[in-house]
């Protein structure tokens, strides 16, 4: 069962929902050995007609499909162009797609069948950290090269040799946040505020601890508060009298936005920029602070606006296949194809082995940057890194 | 800083007081932990929300709106979760119950309308700009929340003190049954106090949105363990002690995350519900106002 996007969406669409049944009827009658004989043919094309296969598991259904779409669309893309060059290997490359639905129990079963049933090579994805931490000990145990685009969160790559990931964590972003604002506005002296009640903002706290102390900048004091808080004011009026450079935060959305109207209320001179992690990278922010948003720094992997030609080149072709502007997870998802076919290619054979291994040496610079993996196999690069600042109510690249 | 701290701490105590004046009053005379009074506070928000959002009203109607609105509310709640329990002078344990499911029920509910994404007033509605008064920055909305419960207060004790209706509120609080017997219509009395507390507690709602920006279903959650606080350091049904209590809380709070440390700025509330309870368990003037149930 081949999805390539040569087919007509529709048809994908249909064929994904005759797989979903076939997952489910394989569920209902898992002891019935006859159900699985009836089954077993039809993935098992996979490999043989004529072209290289490779497995994703993305939500593509659910409330958070609009994750695992864009990581399609972005993959897709670059399966276009692939093809469009010549393939892999002399034959064309297909991806095979599975819904996970955002389940991690999904993901598990989706990754036993496309390495069990359709044999493929290496497996795309899943999407979120939780269905790699189900996905992925799989793939490792079974020697299958699996390649997260957007699975952030610490610990992926530990899972085990096999295990990639393309996505920056945000331990590489807020380090270059940080350095931008020191070499650009000579950032000296900071106050950092941050909720000490969740696990993400706490853990951002963290990198931006260790890199402040890093870049010598200094820390005039640390507050915190809780998530739900809505009233900052008490510990912005000892920021104030203390007269920082800049103002550190870790917050998620709510926090922030009310952190920045509580600054511009307690007359904090604009000057004094708010330096955020990627908890206040989202238009949320601006929506709820409005003017007093204005001047806030973040770091992102990357940003549509980017001006450099790949980057162009990469949102023209999306507009022009899907007739919408691509988001932070398409950019990582068509990079990896790309790195990934190379990949193939310089393996010489659709082995997991050999790919396992190119993959370890493969060099790319796509719409995200410069990219190489660790021996880790996280991202080894962060030149990629765009800081962005909000001016008039709107994130733009920082000049 | 030490004046703007004192004004941070009076302005967010004056919205505690407010919360805990309409949740005191309630309790003082009803004689029932409602908790649905959290919901009050965010009903009241959203309905200002709606008000300035859909019907495009000012924020002069809309504020009074919402505030009188969660006021009907509060009286219809009550009756349909309280009318049978006092017939049947169930314990008090029942009502809390009621209300505790009640208060799950509203909560979900608004979530599924709205969710939970915050919100905040359109900033057209309300000139949201600080100017300075001798060395302290403020904003219109805060001068508007202190402006609201010196009104409400005064309304409050000019309600109790001087009007007949006030004086069977007192009776009321006093002893129920010997109150309807000298022929004061209890149930009228109880729905003007269900209506009061739950204007009360709208209003602090709609101005603390306006105030911090951030209206979502729960906010009346997180206000409920802050009130309990305040209503137990001053006195359980004492809106006097509520009134101050209120206030000395929102101090506290400011001075602590502004000379201590913020990570203890959460605790001061609790710390001292705790100490109340071992030292002064009537709350701080020792006695309440009026007689708790």
């Amino acid at each position: 069962m081949k999805m390539s996007t040569l087919v007509h969406p529709a048809l994908c669409a249909l064929a994904r929902v005759t797989l979903a049944r076939v997952t489910l009827a394989k569920v209902a009658l898992a002891s019935l050995t006859l159900a699985s004989f009836a089954l077993q043919p039809i993935p098992a094309e996979a490999q043989s007609a004529g072209s290289v296969t490779i497995g994703a598991i993305e939500i593509l259904s659910g409330p958070n499909s609009k994750y695992g779409v864009a990581i399609k669309n972005g993959f897709d893309l670059a399966l276009d162009e692939v093809n469009k060059a010549g393939g892999v290997l002399g034959q064309p490359l297909a991806i095979t797609y599975e819904d996970s639905a955002g389940n991690k129990d999904q993901a598990l079963n989706a990754a036993r069948q496309l390495i069990g049933r359709a044999k493929v090579p290496l497996i795309l994805g899943p999407t979120l950290s939780n269905e790699m931490f189900a996905a992925g000990p799989i793939a490792n145990e079974r020697k299958i090269p699996i390649v997260g685009t957007s699975t952030t969160a610490n610990g992926i790559t530990a899972i085990g040799p096999y295990v990639f990931r393309t996505s920056l964590p945000e331990a590489s972003v807020i380090p270059v946040t940080l350095k931008t604002a020191q070499t650009k506005f000579g950032i000296k002296k900071v106050a950092v505020m941050y909720g000490n009640d969740d696990a993400f903002t706490k853990s951002a706290y963290d990198v931006m601890k260790e890199a402040l102390a890093k870049l010598g900048i200094e820390t005039l004091t640390t507050e915190t508060f809780g998530g739900k808080d809505t009233d900052f004011s008490a510990q912005l009026t000892k920021i104030k009298s203390l007269n920082p450079d800049a103002i550190v935060v870790s917050a998620l959305a709510d926090a922030g936005a009310g952190i920045m109207l509580a600054k511009q209320a307690l007359g904090i001179p604009k000057s004094v920029r708010i330096i955020g992690g990627n908890g206040l990278n989202s238009t949320k922010v601006v929506e709820i602070a409005g003017a007093a948003a204005d001047g806030l720094l973040v770091g992102s992997p990357w940003f549509i606006g980017k001006k450099d030609a790949a980057n162009q080149k990469f949102v023209a072709a999306y507009h022009a296949k899907y007739n919408d502007d691509p988001d932070q997870f398409a950019a990582q998802a068509y990079d990896t194809l790309h790195l990934v076919a190379g990949a193939i290619t310089a393996a010489g054979a659709p082995d997991p082995e050999k790919i396992r291994e190119a993959l370890l040496k493969a060099k790319s610079n796509g719409v995200m940057g410069p990219f190489a993996f660790t021996p880790d196999r996280d991202p080894a690069d962060t030149s990629g890194v765009t800081v962005l600042e909000v001016k008039d109510g709107k994130f733009q690249l920082l000049e | 800083m030490l004046a703007q701290q004192l004004a941070n701490g009076v302005i967010a105590g004056s919205a505690y007081a407010l919360f805990a004046l309409g949740f005191s009053l309630m309790f003082g005379v009803l004689g029932v932990i409602n908790l649905t009074y959290g919901f009050y506070f965010s009903a009241g928000a959203f309905l200002a929300l709606y008000a300035t959002k859909s019907l495009g009203l000012p924020i002069w109607i809309a504020l009074p709106f919402g505030a009188i609105a969660s006021g009907l509310i509060a009286v219809v709640l009550d009756f349909l979760l309280l009318t049978r329990l006092r017939r049947t002078k169930a314990p008090e344990l029942a009502s809390l119950m009621v209300t505790l499911g009640a208060t799950l029920l509203l909560y979900s509910a608004m979530t599924a309308i709205f969710g939970t994404e915050i919100r905040r007033f359109p900033p057209a509605v309300f000139d949201s700009s600080s100017f300075e008064l001798a060395g302290i920055r403020l904003s219109l909305s805060q001068i508007l929340i202190v402006a609201s419960v010196i009104f409400l207060v005064l309304l409050f004790i000019f309600l109790l003190r001087a009007t007949r209706i006030g004086l069977a509120m007192r009776a009321l609080a006093e002893n129920g049954s010997a109150a309807q017997l000298m022929g004061v219509d209890t149930d009228a009395v109880m729905r003007l106090v269900s209506f009061l507390s739950g204007m009360a507690g709208g209003a602090a709602g709609i101005l603390m949105g306006l105030n911090y920006n951030a209206i979502q279903p729960y906010m009346g959650e997180a206000m409920m363990l802050k009130g309990f606080a305040v209503i137990i350091f001053g006195g359980l049904g004492d809106m006097r002690g509520a009134l101050v209590a209120g206030l000395l809380i929102g101090i506290f709070e400011a001075l602590t995350a502004g000379y201590v440390s913020s990570v203890l700025k959460e605790a001061v509330a609790f710390l001292l519900l705790v100490l109340t309870l071992w030292i002064r368990p009537l709350g701080m003037f020792g006695q309440a106002a009026v007689k708790r149930a």
